[in-house]
């Protein structure tokens, strides 16, 4: 009892922890189901069909790549102009800081409808053909700001000594950048990356409002919703998964790695 | 804030903090650009929209004006979607609060060397889609559910099922927004110096009592941003209401989608969607004035 007690904050956070990975448990499950009608929504069957026939149902993989796509243009277009104004934020004294800073915060503060919505409003009076760019010209607009805070935080933790060093042993600024900084910052720049991939990769609001007739993955999802999912979406979401905890993962454990081998010095 | 070089201090001052001036505006430029065109002039446009009359006898093409008695004619017409969006995004947060807190005050104190790991839980959910985790609770809170026949059992449920009512919908945003209110409460909670919580207890104050004055009041900076980063996408989505509730459970976005793309009723849909973001942007800021932090930003 009273080791209950001294645990329950514990047992109660493992609790929610595991709340969180039920519905992907389903979405697993269900990739090896063989739905009994057109709705694959409970157990029927065992059935690989879904894994070794990834692409069987048209549309699946062409909205996937279609998502992939539009993924990494939008990512490395927002990651640079992101870590851009990172830069300019934390390195440089310049007018207009505070308004800079609350133009970057307002997107992610921003309901996605009302993002999706007013973007679409613009490119309807514009008369503005909506397809692949213009979801692409919306993905990168709400990357950014999760870009510049993700690379801004990275630049703050910085040891300002490792740059001085370089500049005491006579680096000039481009060098002290190119191999001290740089280095020293592209982790942040590799997180703010894929975090804006898997927010672009998994978009639907912003995507649906600006598409007009291309299919994204999520968008075909939303379409397949009325007339029963199949479950090779259900694997490919699970592939998807599984890559990006893998992704995670290995550079939590290599960033472990290397604080434990920087503190054995 | 910005770290000053010694090497500037060092070089003659009036070129290069000039120097160094033009650099950060030509670094600031591309990307606020960017945003100013497609963030924040499309506000501009989505009211100009929304006080656009018809064009007679064209229909889906509309004319400027200034017809404000859109906004009279979407409201009366929408209003108890109004009303239900910020209810369920009221109840969603207040129990993502509820739920979140422990799993944030465990990461933060009783975690470990494990801490990195369970961070990575917390956000892994999004890894998968969106949309098929809010699909896979049709399949968890289906009517023969075991989740439906335990609250059935203890007799919770007025309409006797989960799917496809309200419950789901509150069900499905609380999940669905969880990780937006654990991330800012474990990183208020992490800075909280565990010494003064070892203090209370030396002074004879019992948990409640050591809680209550101290983690909590300390805790309040991650409360309020998690509060504001769960209620605000939840109240603008729509996709909870539509997979996991009924017609009688449509919030704001499903109006605002359907007017947008199905009716291409472009002045009323705009309309929506601005009175949303008023109604959002007022309730924000008097909920910041009453917490008392404006540190957020």
């Amino acid at each position: 009892m009273r080791w209950l007690r001294r645990n329950l904050i514990t047992i109660i956070g493992i609790l929610v922890l595991i709340y969180l990975f039920i519905p992907i448990a389903v979405v697993t499950a269900l990739s090896f189901n063989k739905p009994a009608g057109k709705f694959n929504l409970s157990w029927n069957e065992l059935s690989f069909n879904a894994w070794t026939n990834l692409c069987g149902v048209p549309g699946v993989c062409s909205s996937f790549v279609t998502s992939l796509e539009i993924g990494l243009v939008s990512t490395l277009s927002a990651t640079l102009l992101g870590t851009m104004i990172a830069f300019a934020l934390v390195r440089y004294r310049f007018r207009g800081r505070s308004t800079t800073n609350l133009i970057i915060f307002l997107p992610m503060a921003t309901p996605e409808v009302v993002m999706g919505s007013s973007l679409l409003a613009l490119f309807l009076n514009l008369r503005f053909p909506l397809g692949s760019v213009t979801v692409a010209i919306a993905h990168i607009m709400f990357i950014i700001s999760f870009v510049v805070v993700t690379v801004k935080a990275r630049l703050q933790g910085l040891d300002p000594r490792l740059e001085e060093a370089a500049r005491d042993l006579y680096a000039s600024p481009r060098a002290t950048f190119r191999y001290v900084t740089f280095p020293l910052v592209l982790p942040g720049i590799i997180g703010a990356a894929l975090l804006g991939f898997s927010l672009s990769f998994d978009d639907f609001i912003i995507s649906f409002f600006n598409a007009g007739t291309l299919v994204t993955f999520p968008i075909y999802i939303w379409g397949a919703a009325q007339r029963g999912i199949p479950p090779q979406v259900n694997a490919l979401a699970t592939l998807v998964f599984v890559i990006a905890l893998l992704i995670v993962l290995t550079s939590q454990f290599v960033q472990y790695r290397r604080r434990k081998a920087l503190s054995a010095l | 804030m910005a770290p000053v070089l010694p090497s500037a201090a060092l070089a003659p001052p009036s070129t290069a903090a000039q120097r160094k001036s033009r650099t950060g505006y030509l670094l600031l430029f591309p990307g606020m650009t960017w945003l100013a065109v497609f963030f924040a002039i499309p506000f501009v446009t989505l009211f100009v929209t929304s006080l656009q009359s018809p064009i007679p006898g064209k229909t889906g093409r509309y004319q400027l004006g200034l017809e404000f008695g859109n906004y009279a004619t979407a409201l009366s017409e929408y209003w108890p979607a109004f009303v239900r969006s910020f209810a369920y995004a009221g109840i969603a947060t207040l129990l993502a609060l509820i739920i979140g807190y422990p799993l944030a005050y465990f990461i933060a104190f009783r975690s470990g060397r494990w801490r990195g790991l369970m961070l990575v839980l917390v956000i892994a959910p999004s890894f998968a889609s969106f949309l098929l985790r809010t699909y896979a609770w049709k399949t968890i809170l289906a009517d023969e559910s075991p989740v439906t026949s335990f609250f059935n059992a203890l007799h919770l449920l007025p309409d006797g099922r989960i799917l496809n009512t309200s419950i789901a919908v509150v069900a499905g945003l609380t999940y669905n927004f969880l990780p937006f209110m654990v991330l800012p409460l474990y990183a208020a909670l992490e800075r909280i110096d565990p010494r003064l919580i070892e203090a209370a207890n030396d002074l004879y104050a019992s948990p409640a009592t050591a809680f209550r004055k101290i983690t909590w009041p300390l805790s309040m900076p991650g409360v309020v941003a998690g509060t504001l980063l769960t209620f605000i996408p939840a109240s603008g989505d729509y996709i909870n209401a539509e997979l996991l509730g009924s017609t009688k459970d449509r919030m704001v976005g499903n109006a605002i989608q359907t007017n947008f793309i199905e009716f291409r009723d472009y002045p009323t849909a705009s309309a929506l969607s601005f009175a949303l973001m008023a109604a959002i942007l007022v309730l924000v800021f008097t909920y910041i004035r009453r917490a008392g932090t404006e540190d957020l930003v």
